[in-house]
């Protein structure tokens, strides 16, 4: 039991990583990604926001949705309780934990329109549907093992950026092109990890 | 004249404003979808029907909605939308279903049509919003198919299944894979700053120095930008 959250852990920081093997979240990814602060504190809040939509709209998509018929409205149900999460979450911050509003509610409005945040909410639901043993609290590690990979692709990134910002580049090639081949250079590192997880945890059983 | 204007909100969307390639909106899709050029299709068509859907029934309500919630009104109509298309694609194309998987839900954050919204529907009336949808569906489809055909024709030697250079170049795996995606559309959009440097529009010049990667372009760049600065401060 333990074994299979650890394996679904890690499989969702390295071989299956939101933004550079599902291309989930690009537009943070690249356009916050700038230094490794701003990174860290942006994806701090998407992993919150992630574990926290999933373990809602999971919730509503079982016992709501599901029971009545009603599954094909997860899109439109999904995304407005992401929106009304995201509001939630931002005033009780404000209201409560000022010192964590401070440093993480300002990139809370962003969250909203971040495809990761949606995409784990429905990848979940879809692998459960195929894969009866892949629970609620498979999916709440799913979702914050996602949060955390994508944090790792977050800051590594903003460290390469830091470095690019001083370094000669082509006149054409500069802003986002050397930044999207920088980020495929990455995205190949990742795929050094296929079969790692496998390898590791499967070994053992 | 007017039809002259008409026209121009249509082409503006293909080559001027190109939604992927000028405005860099929409990353997401792009790079997930493209891995062959059918696949580009499909991502593009169904865009494109919501863009147009989404365009039209947002200038058609633009009276009614308040400003103050208008974000989560646009986010609700196009959420309708996508899942016509959804159903749709399920129904009766269960194979594109499948390549575009979770992308196709998905479209809902495309920053493309919710920028449209922002950006164009809200101010004009029904039928330029639903050209200016029409020209940037096409827009958005034509930088996909492009992109969607190099990586095919790179990563496995075929378009549109059809096999090409099979026998004198052995297919780059690596073209299908994340990192072929993200190669690409660096490259192609370098190709396209190249281009747009020898149009002498000076206006435009300044315009894109400022222009800061996606977020500065998407429907929300400005509040991400403030944010980005208080973050940093």
């Amino acid at each position: 039991m333990i074994q299979s959250l650890v394996a679904i852990f890690l499989a969702s920081i390295l071989t299956e990583n939101y933004v550079l093997s599902k291309f989930l979240g690009v537009c943070p990814f690249l356009g916050v990604s700038k230094n490794v602060n701003t990174a860290t504190g942006m994806s701090v809040a998407v992993t919150f926001v992630m574990v926290l939509a999933t373990a809602v709209t999971w919730s509503i998509h079982m016992y709501i949705l599901e029971p009545n018929g009603f599954a094909y409205l997860q899109t439109i149900v999904f995304i407005l309780i992401i929106a009304a999460l995201v509001q939630l979450v931002e005033i009780v911050l404000k209201k409560y934990i000022p010192s964590l509003y401070s440093s993480l509610g300002i990139y809370l409005p962003l969250i909203t329109t971040n495809c990761a945040v949606l995409g784990v909410t429905m990848l979940v639901i879809e692998r459960g549907a195929a894969d009866a043993s892949f629970g609620y609290l498979q999916s709440l590690v799913n979702a914050f093992g996602s949060g955390v990979g994508f944090l790792v692709a977050m800051v590594l990134f903003a460290g390469i950026r830091e470095k690019m910002e001083h370094s000669d580049i082509p006149e054409t090639m500069k802003g986002l092109p050397i930044t999207l081949v920088a980020a495929a250079i990455v995205a190949v590192s990742f795929l050094g990890f296929q079969g790692i997880v496998d390898g590791m945890l499967g070994g053992v059983k | 004249m007017k039809s002259k204007g008409l026209l121009s909100v249509l082409t503006s969307g293909i080559i001027k404003e190109n939604p992927v390639l000028k405005l860099l909106l929409g990353t997401c899709a792009t790079l997930a979808v493209t891995t062959s050029a059918s696949n580009a299709i499909g991502m593009g068509a169904a865009t494109t029907f919501v863009l147009i859907g989404s365009n039209a029934t947002i200038a058609a309500l633009r009276n009614f909605i308040p400003d103050k919630v208008r974000i989560p009104a646009f986010i609700t109509i196009i959420a309708g939308f996508v899942t016509i298309v959804q159903m749709v694609v399920k129904a009766y194309t269960p194979s594109l279903d499948q390549s575009l998987g979770i992308f196709l839900p998905l479209i809902v954050v495309n920053c493309i049509i919710l920028g449209r919204a922002e950006m164009f529907a809200r101010k004009n009336k029904v039928l330029p919003s639903v050209l200016d949808g029409l020209g940037m569906g096409i827009g958005f489809t034509v930088a996909l198919l492009l992109m969607g055909a190099i990586r095919e024709l790179f990563g496995a030697g075929t378009l549109f299944s059809i096999p090409i250079t099979q026998g004198f170049v052995e297919p780059m795996l690596i073209f299908i894979l994340p990192p072929g995606g993200f190669f690409v559309f660096g490259l192609l959009i370098a190709l396209a700053n190249k281009i747009g440097q020898k149009d002498k529009d000076k206006d435009n010049q300044p315009k894109n120095k400022n222009k800061d990667l996606a977020c500065a372009s998407c429907p929300l760049g400005e509040a991400c930008q403030k944010t980005c600065n208080k973050g940093e401060r």
